[in-house]
């Protein structure tokens, strides 16, 4: 299936949901509303012409300036229909949380909980969400956000297993 | 070695006897019996390995037994970016080696962070192990490493070996 035939498709079976479609050098990109992003990714998983059996990342973006702050990016490909998509929801910092596709694919665990460790935000109905990289512990917020300072907040200079006190 | 030769009763001029000190002799020992422990973190440990292996072959210099057990090794190279998370347990591994051991910070990361100036790398093995020899490079050749090595012998050799040696264990930190 082309990519303007999965595009039509997904824009047939979702009148509404769809903010805007894209194709730029042979990758699909689909931007969804939040509400509807399960709904859409449960179709693209389920019906038998689009069948994304694969998930291949997911990824999130922080636009400091933009009223709805975050993007969560998800990689979805087909590994018999051999086709990729990418889904793409916006998330306003207020309410930073989106429903998490473990559902469908049991490999979006440990990636939604990365971007939940790195940019703060969260999954409804995720299994386990913890951090992944960052220790549990850890207080200097979500690094990946652009306001986050670049240096940290002072974690890599302060070793907790050393007798003295830094000086 | 300060070797004293004594006696030339044989017609080629071979010592029949040898003087030396025996803190000479201890640390003339030591040097050509580093036990390095692998701590490869990132692609320093590529160059690493390239100089155990036969093109460049680091025994040549008596520093060829890697070990993959800190309490059969007194030379650790740190060869990699240091990440914090990684800071407590390169400090565990370093307070199970047995004395005396050398630490050398392979490349630049392990040196001083190298351009990862970010909130999770740490800048500088030495803020939390202390550091006998850094190796400069960005990966540093076998060749560079090697002179660290010898580096590191020419030291051992100036050790005194029956004094008090300066509790070295604890780092310097400095921020």
């Amino acid at each position: 299936m082309s990519l303007q035939e999965l595009a039509s498709r997904l824009q047939e079976a979702f009148s509404t949901g769809i903010v805007t479609t894209a194709e730029w050098r042979g990758e699909l990109t689909v931007t969804v509303t939040r509400d509807r992003l399960h709904e859409i990714a449960q179709f693209l998983h389920n019906d038998r012409a689009m069948d994304f059996d694969y998930i291949v990342h997911v990824s999130s973006v922080d636009w400091p300036d933009d009223e709805e702050r975050f993007e969560v990016v998800y990689e979805l490909y087909s590994i018999r229909k051999r086709h990729r998509i990418r889904l793409k929801a916006r998330v306003p910092e207020s309410d930073c949380i989106v429903d998490s596709l473990t559902d469908l694919w049991k490999g979006a665990d440990f990636m939604e909980r990365e971007v939940y460790d790195m940019m703060g935000i969260r999954f409804r109905n995720h299994p386990d969400l913890r951090r992944i990289l960052l220790p549990d512990d850890y207080t200097e917020g979500y690094p990946l956000r652009k306001d986050f300072p670049l240096r940290g907040k002072g974690w890599r200079d302060t070793f907790e297993f050393l007798d003295e006190t830094p000086r | 070695m300060g070797l004293i030769q004594i006696g030339r009763q044989d017609k080629d001029g071979t010592p029949d006897i040898v003087t030396t000190t025996v803190e000479k002799a201890v640390n003339w020992a030591r040097k050509g019996s580093l036990w390095p422990m692998t701590f490869g973190l990132a692609c320093c440990a590529i160059e690493m390995i390239a100089a155990v292996s036969s093109r460049y072959d680091m025994d040549r210099y008596g520093a060829g037994v890697f070990r993959a057990s800190p309490r059969q090794s007194d030379l650790m190279i740190v060869a990699g970016t240091v990440c914090r998370r990684m800071a407590p347990v390169i400090r565990k591994l370093y307070d199970q080696m047995p004395e005396p051991k050398y630490v050398i910070a392979m490349g630049s990361c392990a040196t001083s962070g190298n351009i990862y100036d970010s909130y999770s790398v740490v800048q500088g093995v030495d803020r939390f192990v202390p550091v006998d020899i850094y190796v400069p490079g960005c990966p540093p050749t076998p060749e560079a490493l090697f002179d660290g090595i010898l580096k590191l012998q020419e030291r051992i050799m100036l050790k005194r070996v029956f004094m008090k040696q300066p509790d070295q264990v604890k780092p310097s930190v400095k921020i």
